[in-house]
């Protein structure tokens, strides 16, 4: 102890403490301070860098989800078109053949009465030409077999005998 | 020459310990012997600067005794080395300012290291032991019975070695961190010798002073931690070279340092700090009375502890350093004490080296632990367990 206080020099300590506060002074003035100011400013900037980066990656995976989301739903929408589409096809289709068969029928329905108006005229024409020929024929018969005295007598008593003969 | 068995082994045992060292610091190698070297030399003005005729025929060992004591203390002059038998000095004299009966000043080299009698405007001053005393035309020094001076001291406000190598540290801090500040202005990133900086620049706040201090207050206390870090440090790693410079060995710069902890710790102190002092909150009355005195001692003994740790670790390591290297001049044999010295003092200079930063890291660690007990409002007691856990 004794040594440490015989070597105690207090101009050592005056010169030092001097020399220790200008130096801090000077330090923080032209080193010190920018030093921090320019290390927390990039800290803070790469801390915001980082942030945004984040952000933005968090920002990407929402716009993936959506994309995925808008898909899926348009997936689903085509599908259901499709479906409806098909449907409506098949509907149509179901209905086009009722309706063509229906068609026919009536058609057909239409033929037959048609058909049978004509069969029914042709046969009422038939008849009057039947019964016009065969009255004609009658008549060129009777005109024929009438011509004469004789075959009328004959003729007349050709049917007396018949109507006997009834 | 014959080598016996046991400094045989000895050597090779030292160099086996010292291997791992040696394979990762090669530089070191170097640096150390010159510094060996440079020693050699100086330890020959042993003899006469600091002991002058008093002791005419000294053994080697109380030479080197004398010459580590002469290296631990400040002197009044720059002397790299000197040749013993010629008595001649290499190196430069520093001005000496004296305040007795009005202010004198003058250079060392009136002093002749220590042979001669200074006579400034008619008053008499001799240097003895690295102390300038007031003395008479004959230079007549009274000794006690300790043999030490009992000579009248004038203040002495010298620029001593030790103040020109502060001066020095303060330049060469100024210029390296000026520059890291300037280089900011090119990009975010710092470039050449600043990306050494500031990685140790973020450490210091990010170990130091923001777990001690806190978040929000830390940042007020940065230019001084910063400062002595820087300061500390590099005044020890100049210790480690062979200039021969014990700065932060001296225990007026340590006292010097530790009362700028201490006045700084006690103008941030807030309330609760000087409550926890003088009051003690959540103790019986009579407890409070006798914690008082208690507490007020211990805003004393931290910064005590500061400054002894320092001037002891850095003392130490110079005296180790300096002995091991002296062995070459006690011991006998040459060729045996030689590589014994030499791979012991490489292996301590490594060490040495990482103690320079260890107390420079502790001093400012502790410093901010100070700080932070004084400004921090609620875990008080936490902090004094850490505090009493590294003292």
């Amino acid at each position: 102890m004794d040594k440490l206080i015989n070597d105690f020099s207090f101009g050592l300590f005056f010169w030092q403490a001097i020399i220790l506060l200008v130096l801090i002074l000077l330090l923080v003035k032209f080193a010190w301070k920018p030093i921090m100011e320019s290390i927390t400013a990039r800290e803070e900037g790469i801390k915001d860098a980082l942030l945004s980066a984040e952000n933005a990656k968090k920002e990407m995976q929402n716009l993936q989800a959506d994309n995925q989301r808008i898909l899926n739903e348009a997936r689903a929408e085509r599908d259901a078109m499709l479906k409806e589409a098909r449907e409506m096809k098949e509907k149509m289709i179901a209905d086009s053949k009722n309706e063509a068969q229906e068609q026919g029928l009536k058609m057909i329905e239409q033929a037959k009465v048609a058909i049978e108006n004509e069969k029914n005229a042709a046969m009422a024409e038939l008849k009057l030409q039947v019964s016009t020929l065969s009255l004609s024929i009658a008549e060129k018969l009777l005109k024929e077999e009438l011509s004469n005295k004789e075959s009328q007598t004959k003729l007349v008593e050709k049917m007396l005998g018949d109507v006997k003969l009834n | 020459m014959v080598i016996s068995n046991k400094p045989l082994h000895f050597i090779l045992a030292a160099f086996v310990a010292c291997l791992p060292v040696m394979s990762f610091a090669n530089s070191e190698n170097d640096s150390t012997h010159v510094k060996t070297e440079a020693v050699h030399e100086e330890k020959v003005i042993s003899h006469n600067a600091p002991m002058e005729g008093e002791h005419v025929a000294l053994d080697p060992k109380a030479k080197v005794d004398a010459f580590i004591d002469h290296h631990l203390q400040d002197s009044h002059d720059f002397v790299f080395f000197s040749d013993e038998k010629e008595n001649k000095h290499y190196g430069f004299p520093l001005p000496v300012i004296l305040i007795d009966g009005g202010l004198k000043v003058f250079l060392s080299s009136k002093f002749h290291h220590g042979e001669e009698v200074a006579e400034v405007d008619g008053s008499f001053y001799k240097l003895v032991h690295g102390k300038i005393y007031k003395t008479d035309a004959a230079g007549s020094i009274k000794l006690n019975e300790h043999g030490h001076p009992e000579n009248e001291k004038p203040l002495d406000f010298s620029i001593t070695k030790n103040v020109v190598s502060m001066l020095f540290v303060s330049v060469l801090l100024f210029l390296m961190f000026t520059g890291l500040a300037k280089s900011y202005k090119k990009g975010p990133i710092p470039t050449g010798f600043g990306r050494v900086l500031e990685p140790l620049i973020i450490f210091i706040r990010d170990e130091i002073a923001v777990p001690n201090i806190g978040e929000k207050k830390y940042r007020k206390y940065m230019g001084y931690l910063l400062t002595v870090f820087f300061f500390v440090w590099l005044l020890n790693l100049l210790g480690m070279t062979p200039l021969g410079i014990n700065v932060t060995g001296n225990i007026a710069i340590t006292i010097c340092l530790a009362a700028f902890t201490f006045i700084i710790t006690q103008f941030s102190a807030n309330k609760e700090y000087w409550g926890h002092i003088f009051w003690m909150p959540g103790v019986p009355v009579p407890m409070k009375i006798i914690l008082a005195p208690i507490e007020v001692l211990g805003m004393f003994t931290k910064p005590f502890a500061l400054l002894i740790r320092l001037y002891a670790n850095i003392t130490a390591g110079h005296v180790v350093i300096m002995s091991l290297i002296g062995m070459i001049f006690v011991g006998k044999n040459l060729a045996a004490d030689l590589p014994i010295s030499m791979g012991l003092t490489l292996f301590i200079s490594v060490i040495e080296v990482l103690v320079a930063f260890l107390q420079a890291f502790i001093f400012t660690m502790l410093s901010s632990l100070f700080i932070g007990m004084a400004v921090q409002e609620h875990d008080h007691e936490h902090h004094h367990e850490d505090e009493t856990a590294i003292i």
